[in-house]
């Protein structure tokens, strides 16, 4: 059975490329030196407790019913944020966060709005099709 | 050994019944999502979108789990001529999956979240998922005699329900402070992993898919044919490496994105391939025309079509930022896991059920008309979701931009045609689960009133 043989060592190939590609990955995570607060961590555990991500987006990804959020600490101050967190609008619900939740909240954006932007006319289009930030 | 579309209520039908009914209900949340889209605020205290929005992709992404694995626990046993290695795990498996779904149903109901997307609910609530999740590996495994000489499909179900552990593994990376500290290093690893998952749970329904071409037409060749296996190999790389195109504006290691970038286009051989051999598709579609499953099969095939080339240009980064954060991305997650992953299903579906003890042939007619409902709201829903893209694209793209409530408000026009075709979509879909349903239930009857009910054994 040469042929079962064949597909046997591609699919081996192919498993262990993955394998080394994924776990050069996990070793390697893009962004090595960081700081991140207490308060920050806490904000993402926020975001993901309300389900945040249904309507919003991060770097694009998310539901569509709101406005990307990425860079909503580089745009908006803190009151404006802190408001709308707080008494919602005719489509997001007031969630009833406490002080503590939504200072935390504020940290988590000031964080992810440090990391970059999501803003796709901030990218510029190389000839091969690729993109840079 | 005997197909197994007889009149046995085997636990691999109890996994597309019970998939069927998770459809049926998740189609209902969807609706009334879209119906949110156009009326802002609606069922806001009770059921906002939070919720909804979870309710529905959950119980769509269930249908998939158990549409694939019901369809493979019976093509696997067809193809290997032996029973289950275990019908117990299969029940096993079913018990925990089912318990699970419904668990996770009422917390999000409750507003317990806790998760990430597509997997909102708590963490904990994936731990009974991993073991169901075994159990099936186990069975895939340990039914077929001997792992020589098998056919593509069999590979496929097995890369699927292997591939399907890893990549569920990995979504849960995030638990550890490692992996999720960092908002860039976690949605690397998160999209990773779901940019994988769906390629695996394509292997198993693909898989499935080219048995049951070949068991409709009689010849299994195919599936043992070199082109057979250079597209599952161009298929397996691309699962494996092109999840990259997720998070092309992500700011993360760039040789993700060019791996991703250049993998991808090797996805033009599968879609030439279909070009190519359109005419001859289209010729053996019109000689099996009169076979349910095989429609289905052939309109997931044109579902394909469709939704390879929006991949495709969705893989270049060029196009991607354009594209990336709209409805486009919507329309085609929504052409692939209605016009492929679920029209396959219900094609497996419609050979597995059929004969169960009232023959589908009766409700021909019927199921005609919903097949064609089905399809053309689809394409129209498609098409708003593309139009509806393009406009948010301009938007995203505009020197200054509108409010975003502006550019939803000047969408909204799509968004009615979205609803509305969504709602012919989900009576054609509905009708089609409600004929197959009623016919299940009828055998049922029968069967308890006959005392014949089998020790499903199979
Ligand atoms: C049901 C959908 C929904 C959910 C859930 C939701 N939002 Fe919103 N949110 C919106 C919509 C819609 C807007 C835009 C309102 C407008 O601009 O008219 C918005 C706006 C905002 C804004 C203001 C953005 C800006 O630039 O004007 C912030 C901040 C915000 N949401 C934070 C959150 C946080 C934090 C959560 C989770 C606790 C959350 N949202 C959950 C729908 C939602």
């Amino acid at each position: 059975m040469a042929f079962d043989k064949q597909r046997f060592i591609i699919a081996i190939s192919l498993l262990t490329a993955f394998l080394s590609y994924s776990f050069y990955i996990y070793s390697s995570l893009p962004v090595k030196d960081y700081h991140i607060s207490e308060q920050s961590n806490n904000g993402k555990m926020v975001w993901q407790k309300y389900n945040c991500i249904a309507c919003h987006q991060l770097y694009g990804l998310g539901g569509y019913l709101g406005p990307d959020l990425t860079n909503v600490y580089g745009i908006r101050d803190t009151y404006y944020i802190r408001s709308f967190i707080q008494n919602g609008t005719n489509i997001m619900p007031a969630f009833h966060l406490s002080d503590k939740e939504t200072t935390e909240l504020i940290s988590f954006f000031k964080t992810i709005n440090e990391t970059g932007s999501s803003d796709p006319r901030t990218f510029t289009i190389q000839p091969n099709g690729t993109i840079k930030q | 050994m005997e197909p197994l579309n007889n009149s046995r209520l085997s636990v691999s039908k109890f996994f597309i019944i019970f998939g069927m009914l998770l459809l049926g209900v998740g189609m209902i949340f969807g609706l009334i999502g879209a119906i949110q889209y156009i009326i802002p605020g609606y069922l806001k205290t009770y059921l906002s979108f939070e919720k909804v929005r979870p309710l529905h992709v959950s119980l769509v992404i269930f249908w998939i789990l158990f549409g694939a694995t019901g369809g493979v626990l019976t093509y696997l046993q067809e193809h290997s001529g032996r029973p289950l290695y275990s019908v117990s795990l299969a029940k096993t498996q079913l018990f925990i999956f089912a318990i699970t779904t419904l668990i996770i149903l009422a917390s999000y109901v409750a507003g317990s979240f806790g998760g990430r997307e597509y997997w909102e609910f708590n963490p904990v609530l994936a731990l009974p998922i991993l073991v169901g999740w075994i159990l099936f590996i186990i069975n895939v495994t340990r039914t077929a005699k001997s792992w020589k000489g098998q056919p593509v499909y069999w590979w496929m179900w097995l890369t699927g329900a292997v591939f399907f552990l890893f990549t569920f593994l990995e979504s849960y990376l995030w638990v550890f402070p490692y992996f999720r500290e960092n908002i860039i290093n976690d949605m690397t690893v998160q999209w990773k992993s779901y940019g994988s998952m769906v390629g695996a749970w394509n292997m198993l329904l693909y898989g499935s898919s080219i048995y049951l071409m070949g068991k409709i037409s009689g010849n299994q060749n195919y599936g043992h044919s070199k082109i057979a296996f250079l597209l599952y190999f161009t298929g397996l790389f691309n699962l494996m490496f092109n999840w990259g195109h997720h998070i092309y504006t992500l700011p993360t290691h760039h040789f993700i994105k060019n791996i991703s970038y250049a993998v991808s286009m090797t996805e033009l051989f599968i879609f030439g391939r279909i070009i190519f051999l359109w005419q001859k598709s289209l010729t053996t579609a019109m000689k099996h025309y009169h076979h349910m499953a095989y429609r289905f099969l052939v309109a997931s095939e044109v579902w394909v079509f469709l939704s390879l080339l929006l991949a495709i240009a969705m893989s270049i980064p060029a196009i991607n930022v354009y594209t990336h954060g709209t409805h486009i991305t919507v329309a085609h997650t929504m052409g692939a896991t209605i016009g492929i992953n679920s029209f396959l299903i219900l094609a497996f579906a419609f050979d597995i059920l059929n004969n169960s003890c009232v023959n589908f042939d009766g409700f021909k007619n019927q199921f005609n008309k919903a097949f064609w409902l089905s399809n053309i709201s689809l394409f129209v829903f498609w098409l708003s979701l593309v139009a509806a893209g393009i406009l948010k694209s301009s938007w995203l793209m505009s020197v200054d931009r509108t409010p975003f409530a502006a550019m939803v408000y000047s969408l909204k026009p799509y968004f009615e045609v979205f609803m509305i075709s969504g709602l012919f979509l989900l009576s054609g879909m509905l009708w089609i689960l409600y004929l197959m349903l009623k016919n299940q239930l009828r055998c049922y009857f029968r069967q308890v009133l006959g005392r014949n009910i089998s020790d499903s054994s199979i």
